[in-house]
C-alpha cells in the first residue's frame, strides 16, 4: 500500500503501543507529517510523546497501526528498516555518541559503513557541517572530552552526516545544563530555517512557538489538540492543555 | 661474619649440587621443558577455542533473548553454560579422554576440553560486559541505519571489551593454571614434568619449586599484558 500524498513524508496511522498488557503508552495516534514541516510534540510527562517518536523509525516496536516513510510502509514485514533508517535522522536526550570513537569518528562510521562514501569525502563533509555547529576545531577529541551542548551539537551533526530526510529529536535539550539549550537551540533552528523537515519532543515551550510549524498536544496516548503556535498556545481549546499551558508557560 | 660467610658458601654449593644432580641427571631437566611447552600448547590452544566459544555464546544470547522464535538458541545456550560450569574440569577432561575423544591424541583432548570449559566462562564474563554497555548506544548505531550486527560489531563490543578485560584476564590465568591437571590424562604437562623428575630423583622440593616458579613467571607475564591492553584501551577515558 503506498500513500498517495506526494508531500506527505510520514504518514502514522491508528498508532498503538503497549508495554506488557496492562500498559497503553499509545492509544490510536494519527497525524501526516509533511517535507518541511516542523513540529513540536509536547505534553505531560507519561503522556506516550517519547514513545510516539521512538515509534516513527521503529526504535520502538508499534503494538498495531501503520507508519508510512516516502510512501513505503515501515511496519510492513518486507521493508528493509534499515534502509530507511538511513534516512532518518535521530537525536536523543542523552546524546547517546560512541564514546570509544573521536568526534570525527562519529560522524564519519556510519556514512563509510552504510553508504560506502569513500573517507576522505566523508571527513570533508563533516567538518564542513562541524564547522557550521562552531565545533571544526574538536574533531579530533573524545565525546567525554566536550561540554554537554557540544556533545548534543556533535550529535546532531552525526545524524546530519547521513544526509537524512526528517530529523527525530527526543527531547534534546533536557540533559543539558540550562546555559547551554541555547545554543543547541540555536543549531535546531538553522536546519529548520534551512527546511529540514523536523520532528521535535520539546519542553522548550518557547522553541515550539517560535519554530515550529505545527504542534500536537499528545495526551493519555492520543492527539488531544494540534495547530499552528498561534492556535495551540495562544487559543487552546481542550480542558487538559488549558492546565498544562497554564503550569509550562 | 666470616662463618656465616662460609655457612653460605657451602649451603650453596650443596644445593647447587643437589640441583644439578636433580635436573641434569638423566637430561630430567627436559621433562620440565617438554611439560613446559604442551602446558603452554593446551592453554592457547585452549584460550582459541575459548574466546570463539565464549563470544559466540554470548552475542547469540544476546540476540536472542526477548525475542520468541530464537528461544530454542537461548536455551542451547543456557544448557551449556549451566552444564559446563556445573562440572569440574578434572571430570570433563576424564570423560573427554576416556569417553567422548577417546581415540585423540591426549593434547588435542586437552585442547578441547579446557577450551570448552573455559568458553563457558567466558561466554558469562563477555555476555555481562555486554549488558553493561548503555543502551542508547545500540539505540544510536541502529538509528542511523546499522543493522543489529553491524551495530554490536562496530559500537557495543569494542565498548564491552573495557568491561570484559579485566574479568577474561583472570580466566586466562584460571586457565593456565588450571591446565595442571592435564597429568590425570598421561599428558606431560609442566606439572606432571615436575612430578616425574620428583619419581626418578627422589627430591622433594627442587622439582617443585621449579614447576612453581614457571607458573608464577608465566602469570606475572600474562598480567603484563593485560594491564597494557587495558591502558591502550582506557584512551578515550583522558579528559
Amino acid at each position: 500500500m503506498k500513500s498517495a500524498d506526494n508531500n506527505v513524508l510520514i504518514s502514522v496511522r491508528d498508532l498503538k503501543k503497549n508495554f506488557d498488557e496492562h500498559i497503553h503508552v499509545l492509544n490510536g495516534v494519527n497525524v501526516d507529517i509533511n517535507k518541511g514541516d516542523v513540529i513540536c510534540v509536547i505534553g505531560p510527562s507519561g503522556s506516550g510523546k517519547s514513545t510516539f517518536l521512538r515509534c516513527l523509525n521503529l526504535l520502538e516496536k508499534p503494538t498495531s497501526g501503520q507508519i508510512f516513510f516516502e510512501g513505503d510502509e515501515l511496519t510492513g514485514k518486507k521493508t528493509d528498516l534499515n534502509l530507511h533508517r538511513q534516512k532518518m535522522g535521530m537525536v536523543f536526550q542523552q546524546f547517546n555518541l560512541f564514546p570509544h570513537m573521536t568526534v570525527m569518528d562519529n560522524l564519519t562510521c556510519a556514512p563509510c559503513m552504510l553508504r560506502k562514501i569513500p573517507k576522505e569525502q566523508a571527513e570533508a563533509k563533516a567538518l564542513e557541517l562541524l564547522s557550521r555547529v562552531g565545533l571544526a576545531d574538536r574533531a579530533g577529541a573524545y565525546p567525554n572530552q566536550l561540554s554537554g551542548g557540544q556533545k548534543q551539537r556533535v550529535a546532531i551533526v552525526r545524524a546530519l552526516c547521513m544526509e537524512p530526510d526528517v530529523m527525530l529529536f527526543d527531547e534534546p535539550t533536557s540533559a543539558l545544563d540550562p546555559e547551554m539549550v541555547g545554543e543547541v537551540l540555536d543549531v535546531m533552528k538553522k536546519l529548520a530555517e534551512d527546511g529540514m523537515t523536523m520532528v521535535v519532543v520539546t519542553h522548550e515551550m518557547g522553541f515550539a512557538r517560535e519554530v515550529s510549524n505545527r504542534v500536537l498536544f499528545l495526551d493519555g496516548g492520543v492527539i488531544a489538540e494540534e495547530g499552528t503556535p498561534a492556535e495551540v498556545f495562544g487559543n487552546p481549546k481542550c480542558e487538559r492543555l488549558k492546565t498544562f499551558l497554564a503550569k509550562v508557560l | 661474619m666470616q662463618t656465616i660467610n662460609i655457612v653460605m658458601a657451602n649451603f650453596l654449593t650443596t644445593w647447587f649440587d643437589k640441583l644439578k644432580e636433580t635436573f641434569l641427571t638423566d637430561d630430567n631437566y627436559k621433562l620440565l621443558l617438554t611439560g613446559l611447552k604442551n602446558t603452554l600448547i593446551i592453554t592457547i590452544g585452549a584460550l582459541a577455542i575459548g574466546v570463539v566459544i565464549g563470544t559466540l555464546v554470548a552475542v547469540l544470547k544476546y540476540f536472542s533473548d526477548g525475542v520468541p522464535s530464537l528461544s530454542p538458541v537461548s536455551f542451547i545456550c543456557d544448557v551449556y553454560t549451566t552444564v559446563i560450569r556445573g562440572i569440574p574440569v578434572v571430570v570433563l577432561l576424564l570423560i573427554f579422554f576416556f569417553g567422548i575423544l577417546s581415540s585423540m591424541n591426549g593434547i588435542a583432548v586437552a585442547i578441547i576440553t579446557f577450551g570448552i570449559n573455559s568458553g563457558a566462562y567466558m561466554a558469562e564474563i563477555i555476555r555481562g560486559g555486554i549488558n553493561a554497555v548503555d543502551k542508547g548506544q545500540m539505540e544510536a548505531g541502529r538509528s542511523l541505519g546499522m543493522s543489529k550486527l553491524q551495530a554490536m560489531r562496530k559500537i557495543v563490543f569494542p565498548q564491552a571489551l573495557r568491561y570484559i578485560l579485566p574479568a577474561i584476564g583472570n580466566e586466562f590465568i584460571a586457565l593456565l593454571k588450571e591446565t595442571s591437571v592435564a597429568g590425570y590424562v598421561a599428558i606431560i604437562d609442566l606439572t606432571r614434568g615436575g612430578n616425574l623428575i620428583r619419581n626418578n630423583t627422589f627430591d622433594q622440593y627442587n622439582p617443585l619449586a621449579a614447576v612453581a616458579i614457571a607458573y608464577l613467571v608465566m602469570v606475572i607475564g600474562l598480567t603484563q599484558i593485560f594491564k597494557l591492553i587495558e591502558r591502550r584501551l582506557s584512551k578515550s577515558e583522558k579528559r
